[in-house]
C-alpha cells in the first residue's frame, strides 16, 4: 500500500485497563445485537404475514437454541444499554481522560467499570426470573 | 501565490479542515450515533416490557398488541433507530477490520442496502398490522 501515514502502536504494548474490557464487550454485544435486530424484523414480518409464519417464529423463540440466544440477547442488550449510558456520560466529559483510567489515580473508574458489567448481569438474571415467575415457569 | 501547502484562495488550511475531522465528513456519524443511542434507551426498555408481555400470547393477541397506536408508533421509531444505530456501529467495525479495499466498499454498500431494507420491512410490517388489523391482507 502507498499509505505512509503513521500507524498506531499494537494493542500489546498497553497496560491492561478495565476500559479495554468495556470497549471490547460494547463492540461484541453491539455486533450480536445487530443479529437480534434481524430477529425483531423476522418477528414483525411474521406477524404481518400469517398465523403460520408467526408460529414458526414463536417456535424458534421457544426452542432451546432460541431460548439460549434470547438469554444472550437480553444480556447483550442490558450491557450495551448500561455501558452505553456510561459512554454517554463520558461523551459529556464526565470522568473521562487518561488520568481517570489509571488505577492509582482513579480507583473509582475501575470500580464503576466492573460495576456496570455486574449490573448488566444482575439485571439479566432479574429479567429472566421475572419472566419465568410471570409465565409460571413456562417457556416462550 | 499560496502561503500554505494545499491552500486554495484565501482560506487557511485550518479554515478548510475545521469541523471536518480526519474522515472529511465532520461529526455527523458521531452525532447521529449518540442521538439514536439516547432514543434507544427508553425504546429498548419499553421493548423488553412489550416482549415480556407477549411471551405466551396467541397470534391474534400479538396482532392486537402491535395494532395499538402507541405500540405501533414506538415499534416504528424503534425500527428506524435500531437499524440506523446498528448500521453506524457495523460501519465502524468494517472500517476497522476489513482492509481489502474492494471487500470493504462492497460490505459498506451491502450494509446500507441491508439496513434500509430491514428498517423499511419492519416499518411496513407494523403499518400493515396497525392499519388493517390483520397484517398484509
Amino acid at each position: 500500500m502507498s499509505n505512509t501515514r503513521p500507524t498506531s502502536p499494537h494493542l500489546g504494548i498497553y497496560r491492561w485497563r478495565v476500559n479495554m474490557l468495556q470497549s471490547t464487550l460494547h463492540r461484541l454485544t453491539g455486533l450480536f445485537l445487530c443479529l437480534g435486530a434481524l430477529l425483531v424484523g423476522w418477528g414483525l414480518i411474521a406477524a404481518a404475514s400469517s398465523g403460520a409464519a408467526w408460529n414458526v417464529f414463536a417456535g424458534f423463540c421457544g426452542s432451546l437454541p432460541g431460548m439460549i440466544l434470547l438469554f444472550l440477547w437480553t444480556w447483550s442488550l442490558l450491557f450495551h444499554l448500561c455501558h452505553g449510558i456510561y459512554h454517554l456520560l463520558h461523551d459529556a466529559g464526565q470522568g473521562y481522560g487518561p488520568a481517570n483510567r489509571d488505577r492509582e489515580f482513579a480507583p473509582v473508574y475501575w470500580k464503576v467499570g466492573w460495576s456496570v458489567l455486574a449490573l448488566s448481569v444482575v439485571l439479566t438474571v432479574l429479567v429472566w426470573i421475572l419472566l419465568i415467575v410471570h409465565m409460571g415457569g413456562g417457556a416462550a | 501565490m499560496s502561503a500554505y501547502p494545499g491552500q486554495e484562495g484565501l482560506r487557511t488550511p485550518l479554515k478548510v479542515a475545521r469541523g471536518n475531522g480526519a474522515s472529511g465528513t465532520g461529526v455527523h456519524h458521531w452525532w447521529i450515533q449518540r442521538v439514536t443511542a439516547i432514543a434507544l434507551i427508553p425504546l429498548s426498555i419499553w421493548f423488553l416490557f412489550l416482549v415480556g408481555g407477549l411471551l405466551h400470547a396467541t397470534y391474534p393477541e400479538v396482532l392486537a398488541s402491535i395494532a395499538q397506536p402507541v405500540h405501533a408508533i414506538f415499534l416504528i421509531v424503534l425500527s428506524a433507530c435500531l437499524f440506523w444505530h446498528g448500521a453506524l456501529g457495523l460501519q465502524v467495525i468494517i472500517e476497522d477490520y476489513v482492509h481489502t479495499r474492494w471487500l470493504e466498499v462492497t460490505l459498506q454498500i451491502a450494509l446500507r442496502f441491508g439496513a434500509v431494507l430491514a428498517a423499511l420491512a419492519c416499518v411496513m410490517a407494523v403499518l400493515s398490522v396497525w392499519l388493517t388489523g390483520t397484517g398484509y391482507y
